[in-house]
């Protein structure tokens, strides 16, 4: 049973992006900061700090969860997955990033890398997600410049991609002409 | 805005939880998905000297069937428990409420035990609880109690529960022959908390209605069959017997009104639910 002590720092071991890390935190670290200060990796972003906002949304053992409600410490030997673990190489985009790209699914870019981590964790627990389903997952987070519709025809166009179907196919089509009575 | 510092214990078993809690008293909080208890941390509304977490304790993870009741423990995540083949038919009515409560990203580490804890007046999950007559089972290092929902919560997130106390399970009646169910709700936006959220439980001889977001916790009241304008009498009475306040989000008088539309919603739909479940 690990007791760590309040003033003092202790080591924490998980995977990040799909290799081992470690950080070094107080117990009332959260896990953003530790991401951000300890690790350096500031494309988890920070806007409310109480859960509300999404912008710190990253995947925790494969489901996205908000880190500004995670104690760094208690993701001891977790799989962690943040948004600087999706694009394949340095330089190439994701299919999710991609898509966002193709519809204007981002202005500002604040609330961007939190969508993008729930996108993608639920898009891989539920391939098949249909609109309804990914409406739910981004009103999860708060996005203040893009009115969500081309977020949505993003999302499920990459979904489309990720499943091996041709993307100008129905779902996809769905979400253009959405895009189109949104414009 | 961050946590002012505190010691953090991972416990392994039940027994480390309890000895900790023990040992600590009202110094300790126990921490389990954090998405109710890391938001006060944070805005330091409160600052407990330890923290108990208690996700890794293999024996709370699962939810065990009983006769006539799942009971939950303390491990279970909200979205573990809407994932659960067959809810719908165990436990219809937190089938439906479940989805309301927070969104997929809160879901994912928020527990049912952690919000029968935190004793928001307006929470789903307590208040499904009321509704099915459910029972909080609370145990200590050298205690262990069960108590009825409708005694657990006193008051605005005040509970029975004493600082030694982990609530160890939370026990749902599930779905019973003839009986009919249903879950309706207000908020400003979907993933918020609710203005006001209403449950129903009806069979051949009895409607029951339990109210959330209106008094200082989730209420129930019976009553026998009725229809029409003695229903609604009877739930308006309730309406104004729970002493609607006024804040941010909605006036008292929106409340009331809000108790007799869903209230009268959920009583039609369960009492439908009843019948086709007898036939
Ligand atoms: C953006 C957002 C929206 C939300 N919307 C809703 C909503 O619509 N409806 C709703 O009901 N909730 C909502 N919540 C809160 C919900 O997500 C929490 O999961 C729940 O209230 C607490 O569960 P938890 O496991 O996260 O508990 P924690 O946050 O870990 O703990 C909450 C409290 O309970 C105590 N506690 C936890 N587990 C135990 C235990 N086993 N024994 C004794 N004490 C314990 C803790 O000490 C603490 O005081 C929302 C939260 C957020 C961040
Ligand atoms: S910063 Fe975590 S939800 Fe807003
Ligand atoms: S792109 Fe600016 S908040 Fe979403």
């Amino acid at each position: 049973m690990p007791q760590l002590d309040a003033g003092a720092r202790h080591r924490v071991r998980f995977t990040l992006n799909g290799a081992p890390a470690e950080v070094e935190v107080e117990p009332r670290t959260l896990l953003t900061d530790a991401l951000r200060h300890g690790l350096g990796l500031t494309g988890t972003h920070v806007g409310c700090e109480h859960g509300v906002c999404g912008a710190c949304t990253v995947a925790i053992d494969g489901v996205p969860a908000r880190a500004c409600l995670t104690l760094a410490v208690g993701v001891e030997g977790c799989d962690l997955r943040t948004v600087e673990g999706l694009a394949p190489e340095p330089g190439r985009l994701g299919v999710l990033q991609a898509a966002f790209r193709r519809h204007h699914a981002l202005q500002c870019g604040f609330c961007t890398a939190g969508i993008l981590m729930s996108l993608d964790a639920y898009l891989r627990l539920r391939p098949r997600a249909g609109r309804a389903e990914l409406t739910e997952v981004v009103g999860g987070h708060l996005c203040r410049c893009t009115g969500y519709a081309p977020i949505l025809a993003a999302a499920l166009e990459a979904a489309a991609i990720l499943r091996g179907e041709d993307p100008s196919g129905p779902a996809t089509r769905e979400a253009t002409d959405a895009e189109k009575a949104h414009a | 805005m961050k946590p002012a510092p505190f010691g953090y214990l991972r416990a392994d078993s039940l027994d480390q939880a309890l000895d900790a809690l023990a040992r600590h008293g009202d110094e300790a909080r126990v921490v389990a998905g954090g998405q109710s208890l890391l938001p006060m941390l944070n805005m330091r509304l409160t600052k407990p000297a330890v923290l108990v977490d208690v996700m890794r304790i293999q024996a709370l993870r699962e939810p065990v069937p009983e006769r006539g009741a799942l009971v939950i423990p303390a491990g279970v995540r909200q979205a573990i428990l809407l994932d659960r083949p067959g809810l719908a038919d165990d436990l219809p009515l937190l089938a439906a409420a479940l989805p309301w409560v927070g969104h997929v990203q809160t879901r994912a580490r928020g527990t049912l035990c952690g919000s029968v804890a935190h004793a928001d007046p307006s929470a789903e999950i307590p208040l499904c609880l009321v509704a099915l007559e459910g029972e909080v089972r609370l145990r200590a290092r050298k205690r262990r109690r069960s108590v009825r929902a409708e005694d657990f919560f006193t008051g605005m997130m005040v509970t029975e529960r004493a600082d030694d106390e982990l609530i160890e399970a939370v026990r749902y009646p599930t779905r019973a022959a003839g009986t009919g169910y249903a879950f309706a709700e207000v908020g400003r936006r979907h993933g918020d908390f609710a203005i006001v959220a209403c449950a129903a439980v009806v069979d051949a001889r009895r409607m029951r209605l339990a109210v959330g977001g209106v008094a200082d916790r989730p209420t129930a009241r019976d009553f026998p069959l009725l229809d029409g304008s003695a229903l609604d009498d009877a739930l308006n009475a309730f309406a104004w017997d729970l002493g609607a306040g006024e804040d941010l989000h909605a006036t008292a008088r929106y409340r009331r009104d809000l108790v007799r539309q869903l209230g009268r919603r959920v009583l039609s739909e369960a009492r439908q639910d009843s019948l086709r479940c007898r036939s």
